[in-house]
């Protein structure tokens, strides 16, 4: 890395934790040395590194080695056939950060760049203001290395998620608000107090780590660019990211084949960028958030304009689904490929489905679906929509009972 | 008892490192132009040429985002306060 650097001015800062530039509020971004990084990564040199996230290591701002999340990321690239075939598209990947160590979302790449810096920069108390998932996963990595851990969430969170942070003994404090009034609170609170607040002050170093889940991508594909790679969007940081990624293997010449599109998937009702795009606008308007993919409410997206941009330049489409929408694409992604996903992997692949069935992902291209977090983390959206078990007595003439009369309803059914 | 302006690291500093500055005014518009005749290049940087808050900075009112009030014709009364922060990611 070589410096700090305003995405709106250009103006350099230094490499210290901050985020925001002082002539314009611009947010802040790392910028790398690419051509000393050309020389010294190449394919092999990759490839011959342990299979997690920092085999990309020169990609990724830290100073040093990393030190926190070492076994984080290279999570399984899925040929989805089954999906593909219902979805009516030639071909269709999924890239699996539900099972991402060590919570299950694909928030432990970012977590792992940002706690790694913190040390580096000194910080023993570290926070974040987090819709569950960052939450979870600030939680443990800190624990991990040692580290004091504040997280703020809106206090009506699924269960799953709040359990899955206090259970590593961080100081959980719920608010009584939304995500952005979250964020308010804790802009705030990283302004007085002098923690690392992964998403505010560290936040640089930490979006840098969403990159990851493309070099990964590129790689897993046998070094090839998808033509398309659906990615959910809450602020759009990680769909921005994820392009940024494919730009960079192409500027270091370890990819074959050109950017294709990156679009961008919402939950109707919580879609200020997807709506956005559908109205060729390059601004968004803020929403108040109401939504069961409560990973993905953000009605103020941070990164909204950079996603719209993005889009715009990839020619990636946009499109938002509703609750219903997200519970049948979460049990599409589990009846055809055995991968249960929370609410935002339902909306991904919701969206996906009405962009190929309207063409704006033609069905005869190949999609990659960014499944960016864990169904065990969010079981209150989806109890109730997938059946109850049948309960008998442990007797067999019981058992051939219910099949028969299963069988039989099935045939007059 | 007039509206208080608040601001957090690390743009204090085009404040004079004040955590609280007080200004008059009965809109949000106002505040603005107030603050602007004491702190210059602080409204500058916050804000487009035409006048407009730029797009990485959200505004408050009390707790509430001037986007869904009546943006910078806002009315504010004494005692209210105006926080503006840089927008930051997501979680």
């Amino acid at each position: 890395m070589k410096a700090l650097k305003c995405r709106e001015c250009g103006r350099e800062y230094p490499l210290t934790a901050t985020h925001v530039c002082e002539f314009d509020f611009g947010p802040l971004e790392v910028v790398y040395d690419y051509d000393k990084i050309k020389g010294a990564l190449t394919r092999a040199t990759i490839e011959s590194r342990r299979k997690s996230m920092w085999r990309y290591r020169e990609l990724l701002p830290t100073a040093g080695e990393p030190t926190v999340g070492l076994e984080v990321g290279f999570t399984p690239l899925i040929k989805a056939d089954r999906l593909a075939k219902r979805l009516g598209i030639r071909e269709l990947w999924i890239k699996n950060d539900t099972v991402n160590y060590p919570t299950l979302s694909f928030k432990d790449r970012v977590v792992s760049v940002a706690l790694s810096r913190a040390k580096e920069l000194g910080f023993t108390t570290v926070a974040c203001a987090s819709t569950g998932n960052l939450a979870n996963s600030v939680a443990a990595n800190a624990a991990s290395a040692g580290l004091k851990s504040y997280v703020f969430i809106p206090s009506d969170l699924e269960t799953g998620k709040i359990v899955n942070s206090l259970v590593y003994g961080a100081n959980v404090v719920g608010i009584k608000g939304h995500y952005d009034e979250v964020n308010r609170l804790c802009a705030e609170i990283a302004g007085k107090y002098g923690w690392a607040f992964v998403n505010v002050n560290m936040r640089p170093y930490y979006a840098e780590g969403s990159k990851s889940m493309g070099y990964e991508i590129a790689e897993q594909l046998g070094w090839r660019l998808p033509q398309h790679t659906v990615v959910p969007m809450a602020s759009g940081s990680l769909l921005t990211k994820i392009e940024k990624s494919y730009q960079e293997l192409t500027k270091l010449g370890l990819v074959s084949g050109c950017n294709g599109s990156v679009p961008g998937a919402q939950r109707t009702g919580c879609s200020p960028i997807s709506v956005a795009q559908t109205a060729g606008l390059d601004f968004f308007k803020p929403v108040k958030p109401n939504t069961i993919a409560k990973s993905l409410a953000i009605g103020t997206p941070a990164d909204g304009f950079y996603a719209l941009k993005v889009m715009k330049e990839t020619g990636g489409a946009a499109d938002d689904v509703t609750d219903d929408e997200i519970r049948e694409g979460i049990r599409l992604l589990a009846e055809c490929e055995g991968i249960f996903t929370e609410t935002a992997g339902g909306v991904t692949v919701g969206v996906a489905k009405k962009l190929i069935a309207s063409g704006k992902i033609p069905s005869s291209d190949s999609a990659v679906l960014c499944i960016t977090g864990n169904g065990l983390k969010t079981l209150d959206a989806i109890m109730g929509h997938v059946g109850q078990p049948r309960e008998i007595r442990p007797s067999l003439r019981e058992f051939e009972a219910m099949l028969e009369s299963e069988n039989k309803s099935a045939i007059s059914a | 008892m007039p509206v208080k302006i608040t601001v957090q690291e690390p743009l204090r500093k085009l404040l004079d490192n004040q955590p609280v500055v007080e200004m008059c005014g009965s809109t949000v518009g106002d505040i603005f132009r107030a603050l602007r005749q004491r702190y210059p290049y602080f409204v500058e940087r916050m804000t487009e040429p035409d006048g407009s808050v730029r797009r990485f900075v959200n505004v408050y009112v009390n707790e509430e985002d001037i986007r869904f009030l009546q943006n910078q014709q806002t009315a504010v009364q004494d005692g209210d306060e105006i926080r503006i922060i840089p927008s930051i990611a997501g979680g």
